[in-house]
């Protein structure tokens, strides 16, 4: 079974940052990353998050499910974007060196390129930190920081409890699935999408309606334990700020505010060596 | 005397969404400290007035009442859901699905985080609780880590942080094997002597409730408190069996044996028992004279394993060389704690999974190269609850759903699926919706769609499970004419009840391995096997102590024999 949110429990630098610290800067982190395209700031922010995964002692076999989703997306956009603009380059950095031309609307130019390693950067910078915080935030510190950074804890503990539930449904999908292939609903890829989609019916039915019976129980014994009582609750997983906290949100901090000075610096959120 | 915690004063109760009433002038008084069971068949409004006393009613399930109830002398209506939740704790049925925390520190802790508690309080109360209930070294980890009885640990813990002063239990053995609910009751035994705190506990296995001591049993039926006495005293009377409650069953033996209950022979639990001298002669005496039914012709083999081994993806080998042979019209049960290889080996022989070694054969073919469908024309898989397996908004639809998934032409469906229907009994609700039907109706629509690929052989997985006396009677009745058709059931079941009176055979399964295969009387009398399978003594077997029985191994199957040849009415 594939687990998404993939913690792993390993003691580094990285691990012992509190869950609301961790969303912090992956939020100042990405805001960063998204808003600027200086490829000084990209490269640095590339070789800083390829260090911290080293740090976090996570290796690259632990995610390899979401390392091969993100790259393949990061592909994908980059094909993308050169099917459809393949002169965006061009009317970004007001200039235009050919490089090799496939057909005349597909020339290939240096600011395309230029502009396309700017992009993989971005990925570069910005895979590497969500990783860091999918893998190293333990589930049950997550709603806790959900609500410490200001998202109602109502809201906040939906998550957890989704999390909670989710290898539960995984199992009872599985069991499901067994007992209706034995009386014939054939699962496999042979079939047609339209068959596909009806034997898939067959399953997730009975599993909509089994998780609402759940949902039933759940809710009504999370208000038996005084759930939605107060309009704020303490979190048994929450763990104080310590230095090593503030030094990370600042450092997050000060790379969204060198990332907005660039762009201000720049003229436009784009580092422009061809002019 | 000590003063009410919990008064119904002339109270009565209508859901919003239904015709009748479901609770009539009810008026219960529950003191500090006592220790109740309340009785009734489904339905009889035992769940509707728990909810009452922990204020889901009036405040999640809304409806008309009349009367009053005080809980700690105010009113529930003035009181809220939240204040009562600080008086009474209430531990729900099912554990699982109340299991609320990733962890079970986090658990014990929901009610102190919505409380607002801080550290290091915190931290210092969840300690306690789970210490109370020996769990603190579990306090890391996950729901799926744990088994059914440790995750009830966690629940009651979960209550217990909050110091309350009524616990209420609906249905606590209701997913438990019998070894674990036998130290579920006696933990509460404990919990109660040590906090003082007021327990009511709902629950249809009376017998297992009686392990330990209780002040009072309040019977319910139709929505009406029928009795409220002292055990001793509702025991030696006709009230239980006459409203469709079990009775003990060494009381069902007592009277078969002619024996008259009085309150003075203490007859609530088979340690305080006292019989005198004519009364053990009597039991004796009826023990010779329990006629023994003739040996059964054997039947030819319908399916052998042979040395099966299976081990999981993860490494976690379930099945070690596991031999078991069934024969063709056998009714027989399968029994072990959860993880001893009972649902694995019933997956291995469905084809869900595939074993490494060994080899399954059914009618003297081997089956390695059949797929799972064409196991399935001979041997279908109910499943414990039948909302994992209904697919199709109508019943016609759904009992026709193999069939029509093997291409069977229509104008022969409907006559097969017509013919599955009335075995069943659904031959009236044949236009209804699956919606319409009651659980153990649905349970019936489950098995008529197996039935109707007309397979030799089904295995049902906790056939009676959360059902109350009738209706696992009506669902076992059923499954034993089923049986006299010719059809082989294999029943995977905790239930020691069911083993006794319907599988004359039972397989225990113990880590992996076939622990033993006997006779179920012959089993439930082995000390060593109930231990190692989590079962526990059949009181019959006690009461044939008792009485000097030479041979309670033999009495305890003359009573299943008497009880057969009797053929109980449900």
């Amino acid at each position: 079974m594939i687990n998404i949110f993939n913690y792993v429990d390993r003691p580094s630098p990285i691990h012992r940052l509190t869950g609301a610290t961790k969303l912090v800067c992956l939020l100042l982190w990405t805001f960063a990353a998204m808003s600027t395209y200086d490829t000084r700031l990209l490269i640095a922010m590339a070789v800083l998050s390829l260090i911290l995964f080293r740090i976090s002692k996570i290796r690259v076999k632990d995610v390899s499910f979401l390392l091969v989703l993100m790259t393949t997306f990061m592909v994908l956009n980059n094909l993308l974007i050169f099917i459809f603009s393949p002169q965006h380059g061009v009317s970004l950095y007001g200039a235009s060196h050919p490089v090799f031309r496939i057909t005349e609307r597909y020339t290939v130019t240096q600011e395309q390129l230029f502009y396309h390693l700017n992009l993989v950067l971005k990925y570069l910078a910005t895979i590497p930190a969500v990783i860091l915080f999918v893998c190293s935030t333990n589930p049950s510190e997550f709603a806790a920081s959900l609500n410490r950074i200001g998202v109602k804890y109502t809201i906040a503990y939906s998550v957890a409890l989704a999390l909670r539930y989710i290898p539960d449904i995984q199992k009872e999908y599985h069991e499901i699935s067994q007992a209706q292939q034995a009386r014939g609903i054939e699962m496999s890829r042979k079939q047609n999408l339209i068959k596909r989609l009806k034997s898939a019916s067959a399953i997730l039915i009975p599993l909509i309606l089994s998780s609402m019976d759940r949902i039933d129980t759940i809710s009504n014994a999370m208000e038996l334990r005084g759930f939605g009582k107060n309009r704020k609750r303490t979190w048994y997983m929450a763990r104080p700020f310590r230095t090593a906290d503030f030094i990370a949100m600042a450092v997050c901090a000060l790379l969204l505010a060198a990332a907005i000075v660039l762009n201000v610096v720049n003229g436009s959120r784009f580092w422009n060596p061809f002019t | 005397m000590n003063e009410p915690i919990i008064e119904f004063k002339h109270f009565g109760f209508q859901y919003n969404a239904q015709a009748e009433p479901t609770l009539y002038d009810i008026d219960l008084t529950v003191r500090k400290g006592e220790k109740i069971v309340i009785v009734g068949p489904s339905g009889c409004g035992k769940s509707t007035l728990a909810h009452c006393i922990n204020g889901l009613i009036p405040f999640a399930l809304p409806g008309e009442s009349t009367g009053t109830v005080t809980v700690a002398g105010k009113p529930t209506k003035e009181q809220g859901i939240f204040e009562l939740s600080r008086t009474v704790g209430t531990v729900l049925q099912d554990s699982d699905a109340q299991f609320i925390g990733l962890t079970v520190a986090e658990d014990i802790a929901f009610a102190l985080e919505n409380d607002c508690v801080r550290e290091p309080e915190l931290h210092e109360r969840v300690r306690k609780a789970a210490d109370m209930v020996a769990l603190s070294s579990h306090l890391l980890h996950a729901p799926s880590d744990l088994s059914g009885g440790q995750k009830q640990r966690v629940s009651l813990a979960g209550v217990m942080v909050d110091d309350v002063e009524v616990l209420l239990f609906d249905e606590p053995l209701a997913n438990l094997d019998p070894a674990t609910g036998k130290t579920a009751i006696e933990l509460i035994d404990e919990i109660h002597e040590q906090t003082g705190a007021a327990i009511i506990i709902i629950e249809h296995r009376l017998e297992d409730v009686l392990h330990r001591n209780v002040d009072r049993i309040v019977l319910m039926d139709r929505g009406r408190i029928l009795a409220d006495m002292p055990p001793d005293e509702l025991l030696s009377g006709p009230l239980l069996s006459e409203n469709g409650i079990r009775e003990p069953l060494y009381l069902a033996a007592l009277k078969y044996a002619g024996v008259a209950v009085t309150p003075d022979m203490r007859p609530s639990s088979i340690r305080t028992l006292k019989l005198g001298e004519n009364e053990k002669r009597a039991v004796s005496d009826w023990f010779h004279s329990v006629p023994i039914p003739p040996e059964p012709e054997p039947q030819p083999y319908l399916l052998r394993a042979q040395h099966v081994g299976f081990t999981y993806e993860s490494g976690h080998k379930a099945l070690r060389d596991v031999s078991v042979d069934i024969r063709r019209g056998e009714m027989l049960a399968i029994v072990g704690t959860n993880g001893a290889g009972k649902s694995t080996f019933s997956k291995v022989v469905c084809g869900f999974e595939r074993q490494q070694e060994g080899e399954v054969t059914f009618t003297g073919c081997d089956w390695a190269s059949l797929s799972l469908k064409e196991r399935a024309d001979h041997v279908g898989y109910v499943m414990q609850n039948p909302n994992q397996m209904i697919s199709k908004t109508m019943i016609f639809d759904e009992v026709a759903l193999g069939l029509r998934t093997r291409k069977v032409p229509e104008e022969e469906i409907r006559p097969r699926v017509e013919d599955a229907l009335r075995i069943c009994g659904l031959w009236p609700f044949r236009n209804w919706p699956v919606s319409a039907l009651s659980f153990g109706q649905k349970k019936r629509v489950t098995i008529a769609s197996i039935l109707v690929l007309d397979p030799e052989m089904i295995i049902l997985d906790e056939p009676t499970a959360g059902q109350d006396y009738r209706h696992y009677t009506e669902i076992m009745e059923f499954l034993r004419d089923l049986n006299a058709k010719g059809v082989t059931v294999v029943l995977i079941t905790h239930d020691m009840h069911l083993m006794l009176e319907y599988a004359p055979r039972a397989v225990v399964f113990s880590a992996g391995r076939v622990l033993a295969d006997d006779s179920s009387a012959a089993i439930l009398t082995d000390p060593e096997i109930i231990a190692a399978a989590s079962l526990k003594e059949t009181s019959l077997y006690d009461l044939a102590l008792l009485c000097g029985v030479d041979d309670p191994r033999a009495f305890v199957q003359r009573f299943i024999d008497h009880e057969r040849r009797e053929a109980r009415q449900p």
